[in-house]
């Protein structure tokens, strides 16, 4: 296998994101209209100058036409994509490697969700395929809860201690929440009430699990070398790793659920077209898929950001909060900004955006923007069946 | 000659207290327990568990030409049930599978019918006994299942042969239940009871007769039937010592309608010795009486699991759950979309999966795929894999979890990832399960079941269950 990558071909020069919530006065075309218009305005340019569109939703609309009607787009192609909760980033990727290609000078990637309108608690898949009825029927609750239980058994890490790193998780991802507008929950929650708050699935509580919201996030991508014909601090794309599983860890027993082989694929082919070999230092910082606090954890360990079986402890240390070595989800993550499916991936770009550019409010700006380089980490499905993204951007070209 | 190669009892894992039912109106209920099937479990199901049971313990060169299955409270009507069993079983496509349904009589008519020969017969019967809360049925009724499979002597020894038979039969309105009805109703008792005792007699003594015995030459008396109060009356007038009266599990399981006589005679025979006489009588809208002769090979018959065993590995079931999962409380469903009805023709392309529980296995790397797939996830192979039966292969549980928010019809959810011995892993739920106790390494077994019913189709499939206390599963077996 080779992936080549497109470092330094591509440029982020203008974003938008919503504020991600239960919007029950707003519909999908209300979201990406806001998001849209915000990428729009803040790279300079109109609807009609970007030449192709892609839109990422895994449930609120099908076909391009899912954002050409809504804006009304007159003449242009726009591309539908879905990968599970990896759908923004999706949306993103493929808008990237279009405009690498050379086949258009920029591109715009929007991704929506309206999950609120189910009636449901929690995601209610969109998929309506005719099955057999033998397919599995529990949560993504329930599957990543399976994941605690056997890190803790693996590295020794005791129920109380394991519950503790857990809340831990979620505490800084509140705490940082508590800091940014666009939140869904915007209030510190402490680790007492993380702690009591009600089991959901397994060992998972409440504030185990990410928030549900509607939402959009956008974001306008050009040529590097054009890169400054729109803005002077543009982002510059450095690495855009994908890996679909072949969903056979519930199929091997010699999986043990105590890391995701998929998100250490996809990483491992990030940091090589990054070029970055040690991300604990480089990266300045991350946001990945909190979707659930299990999942948090192992991907700590997956992406290198430390040594299989002591995440835990660097948890407890202090080492991803907002001022720690190297802040993870300094947005609020999933957990308190919210989870609009299609939209998640690109609003990890957004807060790259925010920070690399010195753009975020100062009482959640990080420590280390000096570094240059930030991750976005966004996955999708299941422990054992999963799909996976990563991307690299940095601030500066080399 | 035909005669009974195998038999099975299956008793569900819940009891209900009938003493709850008591509390709980001020009325009904009574002393003892009954068996409930689980709200995953219906007459289908729990026949698909006795007749793999009794499957177990046959002869290795049965089988069966003809699948009957008979139940009072059958899943569909219209469409066949047998079918299902059929499938569950992995018979033949050439084996008939049929149902002889709606009354409590046909179970034991439908053996009589397989006695009668010639074929290969596995008769399967189960029911669901159902009754208005406090009703003497809800107390006194009971679920379950049993399977026997009757062969001549080229099809494998049998355990006891036919030694004679006795029926008789009158129209007469005792207990009715017209369809779509979730009661029976029945008339006042005394006058079913001067209708059942002759009846009952006279095909007593019609039975003796053609097995050529006086009464006490019987070694054993199983006497059953809806009518308790006839049972009673008759059983005194049979002319047999009453140490030869067999328990006819009524403090126990309850009286599991069209399931009852081969349940208590599969239960005979699990504890019989060579060269027994064993009468079956059983009134149901007039009598039916068997008298069976067991043989060597019951000495050295081995059941799969003996209903004395299932009856003493049960776990009590609350009143309100009973009443819940009956349909007759509602209670607060979790906030999540109940499943769509399956599609007919994606079942259609799946059916050894879902019904036979066949996976596939690798020819090349032996890595074994459940539900089975064409392309290998270990090496290149495409197309290079043979069947995998895995119902019968215990498995142990490598993680679990309680999902408390998934649509289920009795949440929560207890969900497991099952690595199967010798190779194999499923993530799949499981039930008859104490979840508190559940644990990493706990060891299961597989057992067929409704996961839900939508649009009115049933959605069967498999789910583990820990071992039942006393079957404790050993690596590498299947017991």
């Amino acid at each position: 296998m080779s992936s080549h990558g497109i470092k330094d071909q591509v440029a982020i020069v203008g974003m938008g994101c919503t504020k991600f919530g239960e919007h029950w006065s707003k519909n999908a075309d209300d979201l990406l209209i806001e998001s849209t218009t915000q990428a729009l305005n803040s790279a300079g340019v109109t609807k009609q100058d970007i030449d192709a569109y892609w839109v990422g939703t895994a449930m609120s609309g099908m076909s391009g036409m899912t954002v050409s009607r809504p804006l009304q787009l007159h003449n242009k192609p726009v591309t539908r994509v879905e990968n599970f909760c990896a759908t923004g980033s999706e949306a993103l990727r493929n808008a990237a490697y279009a405009v690498a290609s050379g086949a258009y000078d920029s591109a715009l990637a929007v991704g929506v969700e309206k999950v609120k309108d189910s009636g449901y608690q929690g995601l209610v898949g969109a998929g309506k395929t005719p099955t057999d009825g033998t397919n599995r029927t529990l949560t993504a609750a329930a599957m990543f809860a399976m994941c605690a239980p056997a890190y803790g058994n693996r590295y020794g890490v005791g129920d109380d201690q394991m519950r503790e790193v857990l809340a831990r998780i979620s505490w800084k991802n509140h705490y940082n929440g508590a800091r940014n507008e666009r939140a869904q929950f915007r209030k510190e929650v402490s680790m007492d009430t993380i702690c009591g708050a009600p089991l959901m699935a397994g060992g998972l509580r409440v504030f185990d699990c990410s928030g549900v919201a509607d939402g959009s996030a956008a974001a306008v991508l050009v040529r590097a070398e054009d890169a400054h014909q729109y803005t002077d601090r543009p982002l510059y794309v450095k690495a855009l790793a994908f890996v679909a599983g072949n969903a056979s860890g519930n199929a091997d027993p010699d999986y043990d659920y105590t890391y995701f082989p998929e998100i250490e694929a996809a990483g491992r082919d990030a940091y090589a077209q990054a070029g970055v070999t040690d991300p604990r230092s480089q990266l300045a910082m991350a946001e990945v898929h909190d979707c659930f606090t299990p999942a948090e954890l192992l991907i700590y360990e997956d992406l290198g950001f430390a040594e299989r079986g002591s995440a835990w402890k660097e948890v407890l240390a202090g080492t991803f909060d907002l001022a720690g070595d190297l802040p993870v989800n300094p947005d609020g993550g999933l957990k308190s900004f919210g989870h609009p499916v299609g939209a998640s991936g690109l609003r990890m770009f957004f807060e790259t955006w925010l920070q690399l550019r010195g753009d975020a409010p100062e009482e959640r700006r990080i420590a280390h923007a000096d570094r240059g380089l930030a991750l976005t980490h966004n996955l999708g499905g299941y422990p054992g069946e999963m799909v996976s993204f990563v991307g690299i951007v940095g601030n500066e070209l080399g | 000659m035909q005669g009974i190669l195998s038999a099975a009892g299956y008793v569900p894992y819940r009891r209900l207290d009938r003493g709850t039912i008591t509390e709980t109106f001020a009325a009904g209920g009574g002393r003892g327990t009954r068996a409930v099937a689980g709200y995953d479990e219906d007459t289908t199901s729990m026949g698909v568990e006795a007749a793999r049971l009794a499957l177990r313990a046959a002869p290795s060169g049965a089988h069966p030409r003809t699948l009957a299955f008979s139940t009072t409270t059958p899943a569909y009507l219209d469409k066949t049930n047998a079918t299902a069993i059929h499938a569950a079983l992995r018979l033949d496509t050439d084996v008939l599978a049929a149902d002889f349904g709606g009354a409590i009589r046909s179970g034991l008519a439908a053996l009589t019918a397989a006695l009668h020969g010639p074929d290969p017969t596995l008769l399967v019967t189960a029911d669901v006994r159902d009754g208005l809360p406090t009703s003497a049925d809800e107390a006194a009724g009971g679920d379950g299942a049993a399977a026997i499979l009757v062969g001549s002597d080229t099809d494998g020894p049998a355990l006891a042969t036919l030694a004679g038979e006795g029926h008789t039969t009158e129209e007469f309105i005792d207990r009715w239940r017209t369809p779509g009805d979730n009661r029976s109703k029945v008339w006042e008792e005394r006058f079913g009871e001067t209708k059942y005792v002759p009846l009952g007699e006279q095909a007593w003594n019609a039975a003796l007769k053609s097995a050529e015995l006086s009464a006490d030459q019987v070694d054993q008396v199983i006497v059953t039937g809806a009518h308790a109060r006839a049972i009673r009356s008759l059983t005194a007038r049979l002319g047999v010592d009453k140490s030869k009266l067999a328990d006819d599990l009524s403090g126990s399981v309850g009286f599991t309608g069209a399931a009852h006589p081969a349940l208590l005679l599969a239960a005979a025979l699990e504890q019989a010795s060579p060269g027994q006489t064993i009468a079956l009588v059983a009134l149901a809208d007039g009598a039916d009486v068997l008298v069976f002769r067991t043989t060597d090979a019951v000495g050295t018959w081995k059941p799969a699991r003996a209903v004395a065993d299932q009856i003493a590995a049960g776990a009590p079931l609350s009143y309100g759950k009973f009443l819940t999962w009956r349909g007759v409380v509602t209670v607060e469903p979790p906030r999540r979309p109940e499943p769509d009805r399956i599609s007919a023709a994606v079942t259609g392309r799946t059916e050894h999966f879902k019904y036979g529980f066949v996976g596939s296995k690798d020819r090349t790397s032996d890595a074994l795929h459940l539900p089975p797939a064409r392309v290998s996830r270990v090496g290149d192979a495409v197309d290079d894999m043979e069947p995998a039966p895995m119902a019968d292969v215990p498995g142990t549980i490598a993680a679990f979890t309680i999902d408390r928010i998934a649509y289920s019809p009795s949440p929560p959810i207890v969900f497991a990832i099952v690595d199967f011995d010798g190779g194999g892993r499923l993530p799949i739920e499981l039930t008859d399960v104490n979840a508190d106790a559940l644990q990493v390494g706990d060891r299961v077994e597989m057992t067929f079941r409704r996961l839900f019913t939508a649009d009115g189709i049933h959605n069967y499939f498999w789910k583990a269950r820990p071992f039942p206390a006393g079957a404790q599963g050993k690596e590498g077996s299947s017991a």
